[in-house]
């Protein structure tokens, strides 16, 4: 304490925080792109839920009379070949895109954990096994291990979901193993040892909760990427099917209409480049704020 | 004297697997503890006194229960901690208690002071939360913390006052003996009197028994009654507090005392003794482990030395009245 | 007289006020510090962790992290020249020729990858011309000035393989090795064993004295402090609150903050009795309490302690920032 580091006793000087929320708004003005991603995350979610409130047509609606129509104050983002509002598949498109994205962090991410958190806590042969596993895990590319699933159970947006989860999880076994070793050696855990607590209540009531700052992180970084995936899946065949909306698959069949018919694959394609990057800014922002050298406290 | 020990430490060794080969295989060990035998008493504070790797600290957690002990015997109460299991060992277990040094890293910084205070008994489970938190009213009124600081995190407190903390969860099992390892060491001096005069007014207040791990040898003279010097992991000195410090008979005692920078005396001349290393303690040495340090090592030191009272040794030695009483034994044929 | 007065101190710090900004406001590291070192003195620092004593040594050595602090007012002259103006080569030039800090962890401050001797011949060449021969010789030399045997050994180790005593051994020999003007020790011994730490503080002391360099010692322990200094300063919060010759300020402290903090030690009470401690807490730097800094805990502050107390000095060389103390005793009257 008593040398290098001037900011680090400013902190202790410093008695109380203002309020939580001041100290959000200070960290959110250093950085005013998480704003940005925080905005866009926001904007993606309420059009998740608010789906048939913000679409102003049923996305499945087939009017043959206005096929191909360029963006116009009645159809926003034009219509499809066969006359459906893209505005409105590209709203309803999210709940695929992203609940897919969602869910395959959420599985990989508790899968993840637990095995993490385990293999820290138990060690030995155990250990040793998963991180192999895992290491194999590791050297499968998403998209073949899709490409597999989807040869053997059929094409559909839960074997691909399936596919990308399984193949995330060995990110998540890691770094909750390494964070769960470093804790372990952390005096107020040993202190709970010698209280006698077992392995699980540690688990449970320290590690976990610790653990969890980096984790979520991660898990918000992934998300930007795993929207991508989920993207590419459906737009090599693999995830979403017809006339399912989704992003990827919007992008997909665009695609033979790109020369004439710039919007159709366009706005489909924005909306994964916004939403990707906007989980990107908000990963980026919430890590700097989680920085225990920036915080409130410590 | 005649009271039951609280806490019986008998022989015990501790070593650790040095480096390994490339099966795995420790090729050489390091020995923690050699041999180490302590007797805490109900009511008293035992002080143990030694530099970085002595092995006071590996001493500390294999009482604690954190190291498997090499060989030897930890008997708390009449039980032997080893050989007792379940439900009595949670028991007994919650008759020790620790406080750790570092109050910064011995509370989890995402738990109330209240669930801090309480974790012991939480461990223990069978309480409701109503009652943990009334329990955390009664212990950190007991250390002198706010109430209304309850809700609060770690984080938000001074060193002092998660000092208080610890020691609060310490006493929440009504525990008979507090380890207290190096319990003040992190904190600035006027810190370090507020919680030194706090530990000895619960010792007054409770009849608590301290086991006091420092290497502050002015704060030992005035928290314990007893202490144990060591050195390279063995014992090589105790007795009385007032015996051994007023009177040191091993070489090393002396040095260390020589060595504590005091107000009133300034510097005294530099000894060769003071700038040796501590040998390795992957090959211990033979006979008398401070012999290469010594200034008075003649051929007697290559034969081990026992710990022996001083009185035995030196029967017409000018030794105060209280030295002879008291068990002061040293581990040296020269003293 | 006339040569002190000509030649320039070699650190003197005025009136120096300094800030860190952050998130909740300024915090007012140093407020109105004024150290003076002279050529050949070895000088303490002393108070509790955040006082500050750190900090001032690092703002006349420009160690602090660029851009993140304020000098709001007052000056630093490092042998009768301002760092705050330098340029980066100057400063480099300082650092090594004129003045050498001693950090507390000594493993931080030893590229763990280089022999010790080889770093040791760096610095030396660094700074002087000559072979690297003559640069061996040299830092043998200070080595075993340093009391450690063996030093053609130790020059071919790795700083991993020495002990904590010895790193720091090592470190101050590098400190040393230029023959600075200044050596600014900061808590150089708080992490080493006390029959280490005596035998370091002697190696300072016996190699300054020889070198006639100048020391400021930093330490939150008075007493390791008093062993070696020949005068101490007394911080608290950002505040010089006394400074005199040690003896004088440990036998007859005039500020309450130094009365209290000596009284805390164990060393001076009977076993078991109950330590003198201080009430309250440290203040906090953003908005720190009107007037003397000390007053909220002080049990003997009154009224006009809600103004700033101006520092005082007494016959012998203390000086007090404390009210109090000049009710009772008129400045530069006698007082044994």
């Amino acid at each position: 304490m008593t040398t290098i580091n001037p900011e680090k006793r400013t902190h202790t000087a410093l008695a109380m925080p203002r309020s939580r929320l001041h100290f959000l708004w200070y960290l959110t003005r250093r950085s005013p792109l998480t704003i940005i991603g925080f905005l866009i995350i926001l904007l993606v979610i309420i059009m998740v839920i608010g789906a048939p409130f913000i679409a102003p047509y049923d996305p499945n609606k087939v009017m043959l009379s206005s096929r191909l129509l360029p963006p116009s104050s009645i159809h926003w983002f034009g219509t499809d070949e066969v006359g459906r509002d893209l505005f409105s598949r590209v709203v309803y498109g999210s709940r695929a895109s992203c609940g897919a994205a969602f869910m395959i962090v959420f599985i990989s991410m508790s899968a993840g954990v637990f095995l993490g958190c385990l293999s820290g806590v138990v060690g030995g042969v155990f250990d040793s096994a998963m991180m192999r596993t895992m290491d194999v895990v590791l050297a499968l590319p998403a998209l073949v291990l899709a490409m597999a699933l989807a040869a053997a159970l059929g094409p559909s947006l839960f074997n691909s979901m399936l596919a990308v989860a399984i193949v995330r999880i060995p990110a998540y076994v890691r770094l909750s193993r390494g964070q769960t070793l470093s804790l372990r050696e952390r005096i107020f855990v040993k202190a709970s040892r010698t209280f006698g607590a077992s392995n699980l209540y540690i688990l449970r009531w320290h590690l976990l909760p610790n653990a969890l700052s980096p984790l979520i992180v991660q898990a918000t970084l992934d998300l930007g990427g795993i929207v991508l995936i989920a993207a590419a899946l459906s737009f090599i065949g693999l995830g979403a099917q017809p006339p399912t909306a989704e992003w990827g698959a919007l992008v997909s069949s665009g695609r033979s209409f790109i020369l004439d018919q710039w919007w159709y694959g366009t706005f489909p394609g924005l909306a994964i480049l916004v939403t990707a990057m906007g989980c990107n800014l908000l990963g980026d922002g919430i890590r700097d704020m989680l920085d225990p050298r920036l915080g409130p406290n410590e | 004297m005649n009271a039951a020990p609280l806490l019986r430490v008998e022989n015990l060794t501790v070593r650790f697997p040095g480096a390994r080969n490339w099966f795995g295989r420790a090729m050489s060990e390091v020995h923690a503890v050699n041999n180490v035998d302590l007797v805490v008493l109900p009511g008293e504070s035992l002080g143990i006194v030694g530099e970085s790797g002595c092995g006071k600290s590996t001493l500390v957690q294999a009482v604690i229960g954190l190291i498997a002990p090499t060989s030897g015997r930890i008997v708390v109460e009449g039980h032997d901690f080893a050989a007792i299991s379940g439900r009595q060992k949670t028991e007994i277990r919650q008759k020790m208690q620790i406080v750790f040094q570092d109050p910064q890293s011995s509370l989890d910084p995402r738990l109330p002071v209240w669930r801090l205070i309480t974790e012991p008994l939480h461990i223990r489970g069978g309480m409701s939360t109503a009652a943990l938190r009334v329990r955390a009213r009664e212990l950190a009124v007991s250390v002198g913390l706010r109430v209304e600081h309850l809700d609060r995190l770690a984080h938000e407190f001074s060193g002092g006052q998660r000092q208080r903390i610890a020691i609060a969860r310490a006493l929440s099992t009504d525990p008979e003996l507090l380890i207290l390892d190096e319990p003040t060491s992190a904190l600035d001096v006027s810190v370090q009197a507020q919680i030194i005069n706090l530990l000895l007014k619960l010792q007054r207040e409770l009849g608590l028994s301290y086991l006091f791990i420092s290497h502050d040898v002015s704060l030992i003279r005035h928290f314990c009654d007893r202490v144990a010097v060591m050195y390279l992991g063995q014992i090589v000195e105790t007795g009385a507090s007032a015996a051994v410090f007023d009177h040191p008979a091993h070489p090393y005692t002396k040095t260390l005392l020589a060595s504590v920078p005091s107000l009133q005396n300034s510097l005294q001349e530099v000894d060769a003794s003071l700038t040796g290393e501590l040998p390795n303690n992957r090959r211990l040495p033979t006979g008398c482990y401070y012999r290469d340090r010594c200034l008075i090592s003649s051929a007697e030191c290559e034969k081990p030395q026992d710990l022996a009272t001083v009185a035995a040794i030196k029967p017409n030695f000018e030794i105060s009245r209280e030295a002879r009483i008291s068990d002061h034994k040293v581990r040296c044929i020269l003293a | 007289m006339t040569d002190t007065a000509m030649k320039p101190h070699a650190l003197s710090i005025e009136n120096l006020s300094l800030e860190f900004p952050t998130y909740g406001g300024a915090v007012k590291a140093l407020d109105g510090v004024t150290i003076q070192v002279g050529n050949a003195e070895i000088v303490g620092l002393v108070g509790e962790s955040g006082c500050g004593k750190s900090v001032s040594t690092m703002a006349a050595t420009r160690l602090l992290p660029e851009g993140r602090y304020r000098i709001t007012q007052g000056s630093i002259r490092l042998f009768g020249r301002d760092p705050t103006v330098m340029s980066d080569e100057e400063l480099q030039q300082v650092r090594g020729k004129l003045v050498s800090t001693i950090f507390q962890e000594p493993m931080n401050a030893l590229n763990p990858t280089i022999r010790i001797g080889k770093q040791l011949v760096g610095v030396i060449r660094r700074h002087e011309a000559i072979s690297r021969r003559a640069a061996e010789t040299v830092a043998s030399n200070i080595l075993s000035d340093m009391l450690i045997p063996q030093p053609s050994r130790i020059m071919q180790a790795y700083p991993f393989e020495l002990s904590g005593g010895m790193r720091q051994r090592v470190l101050i020999a590098m400190a040393f090795s230029c023959n600075p003007g200044l050596i600014i020790a900061d808590e150089p011994t708080t992490a080493l064993d006390v029959t280490v730490q005596a035998a370091i503080l002697r190696l300072i002391q016996g190699r300054a004295r020889r070198t006639g360099t100048s020391v400021v010692f930093i330490s939150h322990n008075i007493a390791v402090v008093s062993q070696i200094c020949d005068r101490l300063y007394i911080m608290y919060a950002g505040r010089i609150v006394e400074s005199g010759p040690t003896r004088a300020v440990l036998d007859t402290p005039q500020h309450p903050y130094t009365r209290a903090l000596l009284r805390c030690l164990p060393e001076r009470v009977q076993p078991k009795a109950q330590l003198e401690s201080i009430p309250g807490t440290v203040p906090n730097l953003i908005d720190p309490p009107a007037g003397c800094f000390y007053r909220p805990r002080c049990q003997e502050a009154d009224e006009r302690c809600y103004a700033k107390p101006q520092s005082t000095t007494l016959a012998g060389g203390q000086a007090v920032a404390c009210w109090q103390r000049l009710k009772s005793q008129t400045p530069v009257s006698s007082e044994a």
